[in-house]
């Protein structure tokens, strides 16, 4: 957005709807995507480091005791539904919901911050939001589905889980094999592409309407009674829909999260 | 002109599709909202002590039940600012 004016409101959004992208076709990579998404990471490992670093078996700070709250949170969660070795679930359940939670967060940035301070360093578009890009969606959804199908391997031995992919739900006769088949391949591929979509689509929403908001203040410099209504307009209808969507980034880390543990200990049933 | 009246086409379609789907799909997401608060009020108000458990499990269900309106809307934004069918005509 570096000081140029946008031709039309059309303009304005396309424009913030736009990845900073390199490559084309099958390779093009959203920079800013994977640039937030690392980093993001990066600083959920370091939150979780510093509180492991200044643990106390004593009185404990006030971060430790958030970050023991969290931990326990996950660990009940994990515990109620999944009866195997948490081990690996339990810490992987935690990540996706600070990771995701604090990617969602990215949206609850003012909207034309990011793009001012990429065009501090020359970039023309910088979209800051990383869960709003199918991509960082689909590749979450698409390592859950590969560790889901790794616990149904693990619990019931890969042929096991191959008699179970052919007999379940309807019967073991042959003739049922091809619509057992069938639905168990519709039931295992809707989980990772409705867990990516629900969380894209959050997100993806969420952005266009602080977009579609920020467009009502974006004549105020006009001075008329109208726009200064929309001014005034913006400024309450942007408050509101950003109380409404803590609440939403938070409750869709959160089902993330419990739809990773509830796929993983469904796979883990079946007996 | 003949390609002016062509866009125009598509994007009047467009335009009632995407009413379509926002409305369709907050209808399914409204009234299915309401039927789960509505069972979550009745058994709160049989159990009160049940109350944090289904709370939880309340906001759950509601992220759940919004999740195919909002995959919606935001097609039907994608439809609104960057048309793919426009494409055809370059």
């Amino acid at each position: 957005m570096a000081g140029e004016a946008p031709e039309s409101s059309t303009a304005y959004i396309t424009h913030h709807l736009t990845h900073l992208t390199v490559g084309k076709g099958f390779w093009s990579f959203h920079v800013d995507t994977i640039f937030m998404s690392v980093l993001l990471g990066i600083v959920t490992l370091a939150l979780f480091y510093s509180a492991a670093r200044k643990a106390t078996p004593g009185v404990p700070g006030k971060w430790q005791a958030f970050v023991e709250m969290l931990v326990d949170f996950i660990d009940n969660t994990v515990k109620e539904v999944f009866h195997l070795d948490r081990s690996f679930l339990a810490p992987m359940a935690l990540t996706i919901f600070v990771w995701v939670f604090l990617m969602n967060a990215m949206d609850l940035l003012p909207l034309d911050l990011p793009g001012k301070v990429a065009g501090l360093f020359g970039i023309r578009y910088w979209r800051a939001v990383p869960t709003a890009d199918v991509n960082t969606t689909f590749a979450m959804s698409l390592t859950v589905f590969v560790v889901v199908i790794f616990f149904a391997v693990k619990a019931k031995g890969a042929g096991g889980y191959m008699h179970e992919l052919f007999t379940a739900p309807f019967g073991a006769h042959p003739l049922l094999w091809i619509p057992n088949f069938v639905l168990n391949v519709v039931e295992l591929l809707s989980k990772p592409v409705s867990l990516a979509m629900r969380l894209f689509g959050n997100m993806y929403a969420g952005e266009l309407v602080f977009m579609l908001i920020a467009l009502l203040g974006a004549s105020f410099f006009t001075f008329t009674v109208g726009s200064t209504v929309g001014m005034l307009g913006q400024v309450a209808m942007g408050a509101a829909w950003g109380i409404f969507h803590i609440l939403i980034i938070t409750l869709q880390a959160y089902i993330f999260m419990v739809l990773t543990v509830v796929y993983s200990a469904m796979a883990t049933e079946h007996h | 002109m003949e390609n002016l009246a062509l866009i125009a086409q598509v994007q009047s379609y467009t335009a009632i599709a995407l009413g379509l789907i926002i409305g369709l799909g907050a209808i399914g997401a409204c009234i299915g909202i309401g039927i789960m608060g509505s069972k979550f009020l009745e058994a709160a108000a049989r159990q009160p002590e049940l109350i944090p458990t289904l709370q939880g499990r309340m906001f759950l269900l509601a992220g759940l039940i919004d999740a195919a309106f909002l995959i919606g809307v935001a097609l039907a934004m994608f439809f609104a600012f960057a048309n793919p069918l426009l494409a055809r005509f370059g």
